[in-house]
């Protein structure tokens, strides 16, 4: 059995087609759902003046760090871009070499939702009298004071799901789940790599996450989950 | 530093466990509020939750427990308790946008007579802004608590009549529970529940907010 899927034989592979100038979503939080191996490749692939979403601006010297680090970073959309170790956005923002955006992390997330629900705009009471709400429009509804937010849709998305069938039906594991169902849905092309594929049939249709049909290309990544505490 | 002194950082844990109802789901925010989980009752019920995706949420987790994929909102590794559920990130944000949270307890800079809360930014031009889940907390949970010192390290209030920090939300808290003194935010003004090692009369030269002595009272 066949469907639309590319299963790749490498994570560069699978990042073929990211051009300059794209809107990249990278999935994960902390160390959970990092599609670490898809971040390096598009490191190795060259594409610069991205856009990425993403609820960090990377930490440490590798993944998302590594590309800003690297000037292929025009703007990330955000909720959370300051760490203890985020000393490469840090340095950007300081030279004013990087644009931010930043949202409340479950605006950024609705955001993602709608796009990839085909909603163009939601009303939201997060950020209301803040400085995040500031000029944008507003709305009274029943008494409650809303702020208007956009969806956010993205050319690509990466992702790091724990099990994918040989149709691009994802399965994850715990928290490594965070972003990765809702960017699946947002982008025109859905890149996911997994600890493991299986034939098609294995995956209990009750236990599938993301549905294949948001899923484009899959590739597999060698992961020790033995190997504790792997922070990215 | 003043010189008053008031309930340590556990013991404060212990008062805001103490009014959590058995049964709860809550929220507990980064830092200080962490510790609220230490002395919740193992019989209590209680379920944490954690706005990266996951309802049912256990102790930290150490040594062989580690699992990258189990972390919480503060990106440390922790563990799942029976009868727990994960869920992507727009769903979680949709549980507490919604009302279907009964307390999230953060940290604060500051907290308004009106409830309003900063704690997300300093506001000062050279700090990167950086709001997390601070904002969706703020004004989504049933009841917001705030866990903070009275006062800072420099001895300036921090229960103040306006924020002066950029807001997280307007009029979002309810009870703030400081070293000092448990406050109820309410209609009719900031009600002082309890006194940690000082008087009511001395509390109130602290602040520039108007108080209403409510020690005498059994308020819930």
């Amino acid at each position: 059995m066949t469907g639309r899927l590319t299963i790749c034989d490498s994570a560069l592979e699978a990042v073929a087609g990211i051009a300059d100038g794209a809107t990249v979503m990278v999935g994960g939080f902390g160390s959970a759902g990092q599609p670490v191996a898809l971040v390096e490749a598009l490191l190795e692939s060259g594409a610069s003046e991205l856009t990425v979403v993403s609820n960090n601006a990377g930490g440490g010297d590798e993944g998302l760090a590594a590309l800003i680090r690297d000037s292929r970073v025009r703007k990330v959309i955000c909720s959370f871009p300051r760490q203890s170790d985020s000393w490469h956005f840090d340095a950007a923002w300081r030279a004013g070499a990087i644009e931010l955006e930043l949202e409340p992390q479950g605006t950024l997330a609705e955001r993602i939702r709608a796009a990839g629900a085909g909603i163009g705009a939601f009303f939201t009471p997060t950020g209301f009298g803040t400085p995040l709400a500031k000029g944008k429009e507003t709305r009274v509804i029943d008494g409650r004071s809303y702020v208007l937010e956009y969806s956010l849709p993205g050319d690509f998305a990466l992702v790091a799901a724990h099990q994918a069938d040989e149709l691009g039906n994802l399965v994850y594991r715990k928290t490594a789940r965070n972003f990765g169902p809702i960017m699946a849905t947002a982008a025109r092309t859905t890149i996911a790599q997994v600890d493991e594929i299986v034939p098609v049939g294995e995956l209990d249709p009750e236990h599938v996450v993301t549905p294949c049909l948001h899923v484009d290309r899959v590739v597999r990544v060698e992961r020790n989950l033995a190997m504790s505490g792997g922070r990215s | 530093m003043s010189t008053l002194t008031g309930i340590d950082r556990d013991a404060l844990a212990r008062v805001v466990a103490a009014d959590i109802p058995p049964g709860s789901f809550v929220n507990l925010g980064i830092g200080l509020p962490t510790r609220i989980s230490n002395h919740l009752p193992p019989d209590s019920g209680v379920m944490l939750h954690t706005e990266n995706g996951m309802l049912g949420m256990g102790p930290e987790a150490q040594g062989g427990a580690i699992d990258p994929d189990l972390v919480n909102a503060g990106k440390l590794p922790v563990t799942e308790l029976p009868g727990a559920s994960y869920f992507h990130h727009a769903d979680s944000f949709a549980m507490m946008r919604g009302g279907h949270l009964d307390i999230c307890v953060l940290g604060a800079y500051q907290v308004s007579a009106a409830g309003d809360l900063a704690n997300w930014h300093t506001g000062q031009a050279r700090d990167i802004p950086a709001v997390g889940g601070a904002m969706d907390l703020a004004i989504g949970a049933r009841q917001t608590f705030v866990m903070m010192t009275l006062l800072t390290r420099d001895d300036r209030p921090k229960l103040v009549p306006q924020c002066t920090y950029p807001l997280t939300g307007p009029a979002c808290v309810s009870r703030v529970y400081t070293d000092l003194a448990v406050f109820l935010i309410q209609p009719e003004g900031v009600v002082v529940r309890d006194l940690f090692g000082t008087g009511f009369a001395e509390l109130t030269t602290l602040l520039d907010v108007p108080l209403v002595d409510g020690t005498q009272e059994t308020v819930s």
